[in-house]
């Protein structure tokens, strides 16, 4: 079926062609939407689900643990500060290791109040043990949240996974997506199957008590090696989705233009688009470029990036996010990659709080990194579309990260 | 089996002894006689506080029912999703109860407590109450008492107890209750009666702690019916908005009927500091209360 939906409803949608029991989640723009259509599908009895309308987002990712714990599939959403608010609960999901999925819609930390995109939010939670899938438009919501259920349910996996899109470019605008229904649906996701960490009165265990040294380690060890096969697991369950859908998104990463490209824009988020336009753009100018879009944070894409990445001669990643004081967090993470390549890696941060990020700016960041590259003056990063004369005015300097 | 206590308390244990408790711990005698009453197909779920520690440490556990370990602030909201999940699975009938401290349910965890009651998940949450944060070497919290000493209140808390049972029945959920552990039968049938009500259910219960309130720890039981005669706690049960007094403390109503506040106060270490002044200060709190709960059921 084709609907006109923006990001958030395809998110709704999904859930309910998941068959998604329980939902609990607290209202934030610009994640509104999403909880505001699952209540109308349980509400209108097209859902055969419970929606718990906590109090905070600490407790809705409290109470989407409570139901996961008893067996129920369940889904939530939320966004920036309701994100980093319920943080705490987001390590005791993972530790849980339940199958729980959650949408965050990336959005600008406060102060200032912003509501707008970047991604530091859900950046800023990649360590702990949280799949974290990327997506660019509404379709690819709809998909991905089918599949973070098929991975996280896995049990070769059984970790919680986040899927991203941007604030309003993704969340509020509406486009024609294909929707499939639960009954289409469950050809490829089963019910969820209970076993393994779920209450069962016959076979009563306790669960997340005191843990010594002796083997706290390896539960990590244990998450991370989970985590490891979730890899495996998101290719596959990307293949199967394209078998039976007729979509699928090349697994970790999709690439536009590779193979025979030198230089690789690498995007995450509703910033592909128009990447992969300025890629068309520059292409037409006789530059050899090509784009790679990151899916999946985590597990990282080591191995895929470093194939694709190593032997071009200019790799410029566009961050969305900053790490303060230490540059892009996807730039700084494919520099540790690369270290022993030829590749140049120029870290670009911009789009910051909604900033917007034409793909006229693209083109002049591969531009200016290029040019960077061959006067060999590549900069630890560097950041795009800053108001140099405001910087001036208030502090008197505008500082630029050094070269390496 | 000829004790009167086995009529109404089973003989069954689901807490195992050998546990890592302070010896005449509250807590353990409190969850403990808690598991009796509610029996096999119950699930607790606990915050971060003593009885994180007293159901012992992994790979062990004392406990014989399914037990969810929580973050401090997440007990009532976890117990929420467990309980609407196991209706929706067609569990209506097992027991979800929170067992936690009174940190973790006056202070970080209230406004998850209020949200759990206001949206009435069938839940029995159960507060055990030793008036400061004993995890973490005995601070302060919002149920200490006034001018107890604590860690963070070396001269005495100067502030008086939140009264988180009546804050709770300001919910209108179905039930609340006080216990305390020197009346164990009273304890168990408020409990069975919480089981048997659908909705939102709190029971709060005194545990008085020996580290915590520097007194011998055989002495644990003593001084919770010291708590009750002396009138400075209260039993009590609010059933759809109907307050009743239960137990010893129906009788004590009238003011003569009830021992000094003193006699319980001299029994512990953290009320050793306080002047004839606080003495009477804390008495005058103590009669006010019931002066309250005289207007309440006069109705
Ligand atoms: C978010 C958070 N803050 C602080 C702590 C540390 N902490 C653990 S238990 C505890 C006190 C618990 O007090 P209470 O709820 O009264 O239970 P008790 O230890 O007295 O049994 C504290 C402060 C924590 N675990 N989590
Ligand atoms: S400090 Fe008090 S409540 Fe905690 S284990 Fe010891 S006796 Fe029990
Ligand atoms: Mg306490």
């Amino acid at each position: 079926m084709r609907l006109v939906l923006t990001g958030n409803y395809a998110a709704a949608y999904a859930a309910k062609a998941a068959k998604v029991e329980v939902v609990s989640a607290y209202p934030i723009t610009p994640q509104t939407q999403v909880v505001e259509k699952l209540s109308e599908f349980i509400e209108r009895g097209e859902m055969n689900a419970r929606y718990i309308r906590v109090e905070s987002e600490h407790s809705a990712m409290a109470a989407c643990i409570g139901a996961a714990m008893a067996g129920a599939r369940v889904f939530t959403a939320t966004s920036a500060h309701g994100l980093i608010y319920m943080s705490e609960m987001l390590w005791w999901a993972a530790g849980a290791r339940l199958p729980i999925v959650m949408g965050v819609i990336t959005r600008a930390m406060a102060p200032p109040w912003s509501i707008w995109s970047d991604h530091c939010d859900l950046l800023s939670l990649r360590d702990i043990g949280w799949i974290i899938y990327f997506c660019e438009n509404a379709q690819e919501v709809f998909d991905t949240i089918i599949q973070a259920y098929k991975v996280a349910e896995n049990e070769e996996v059984l970790l919680p996974a986040m899927v991203g899109w941007d604030a309003f470019q993704t969340s509020h605008t509406a486009e024609p997506v294909d929707v499939l229904s639960p009954d289409e649906v469950s050809k490829y996701l089963p019910p969820r199957r209970p076993l393994p960490y779920v209450i069962d009165f016959e076979r009563p265990f306790t669960h997340g008590s005191l843990c010594y040294p002796d083997r706290y380690m390896e539960f990590r060890y244990l998450m991370d090696l989970s985590m490891s096969k979730a890899k495996k697991a998101i290719v596959e369950a990307d293949e199967e989705y394209g078998d039976l859908f007729g979509r699928k998104y090349g697994g970790v990463l999709e690439k536009y233009l590779c193979e025979d490209a030198e230089i690789a824009v690498v995007t995450m988020g509703v910033l592909s688009g128009d990447a992969r336009y300025a890629v068309d753009i520059l292409r037409k100018e006789g530059y050899k470029v090509g784009l790679v879009r990151l899916r999946v944070v985590r597990p990282f894409p080591s191995s895929e990036l470093k194939k694709e990445l190593k032997s071009k001669k200019l790799v410029c990643v566009i961050d969305r996010n900053i790490s303060i004081g230490r540059g892009g967090i996807l730039g700084t993470e494919i520099k540790a990659l690369l270290k022993n390549s030829s590749a140049n890696v120029v870290n670009v941060v911009a789009g910051i709080g909604g900033r917007d990020v034409s793909y006229e700016d693209i083109v002049n960041i591969v531009k200016r990194s290029l040019d960077l590259v061959e006067k060999g003056e590549v900069p630890e990063y560097m950041w795009y579309g800053i108001d140099k004369e405001y910087v001036v005015k208030a502090v008197g300097e505008y500082y630029e990260p050094p070269a390496l | 089996m000829s004790h009167p206590l086995f009529k109404v308390i089973p003989k069954e244990e689901y807490f195992l002894p050998g546990t890592p408790a302070c010896p005449g711990c509250p807590a353990a005698l409190g969850l403990r006689l808690l598991l009796k009453a509610l029996g096999p197909k119950t699930v607790i779920v606990i915050p971060a506080c003593c009885s994180s520690i007293i159901q012992g440490a992994y790979p062990r556990s004392a406990i014989k029912v399914p037990l969810i370990n929580i973050a401090f602030a997440a007990s009532a909201a976890t117990a929420s999703g467990i309980a609407e999940a196991l209706e929706l699975k067609g569990i209506g009938d097992a027991n979800v109860v929170v067992w936690a401290g009174d940190g973790g349910t006056a202070d970080i965890g209230l406004q998850g407590l209020s949200g759990a009651a206001e949206r009435g998940h069938n839940i029995i949450y159960v507060c055990y109450d030793n008036e400061a944060y004993m995890n973490t070497g005995i601070q302060r919290s919002g149920a200490t008492p006034y001018m107890a000493w604590t860690t963070t209140t070396p001269t005495g808390k100067r502030e008086i107890k939140k009264d988180i049972p009546l804050i709770v029945a300001m919910h209108r959920v179905p039930y609340v209750a006080t216990a305390a552990l020197a009346y164990p039968q009273d304890y168990v049938m408020k409990l069975r009666k919480a089981a048997a009500k659908k909705g939102f259910k709190y029971i709060h219960l005194l545990a008085p702690c020996p580290p915590g309130w520097r007194f011998d720890s055989s002495k644990t039981i003593e001084i919770s019916r010291l708590a009750v005669e002396t009138g400075t706690w209260v039993l009590y049960e609010i059933e759809d908005g109907k307050f009743r007094l239960t137990g010893p403390s129906k009788g004590l109503i009238d003011k003569s009927k009830r021992k000094p506040v003193a006699e319980y106060l001299r029994t512990q270490g953290r009320f050793s500091h306080l002047s004839d002044e606080d003495m009477a200060k804390i008495q005058k709190i103590v009669d006010e209360n019931w002066e309250w709960i005289k207007r309440w059921l006069e109705g």
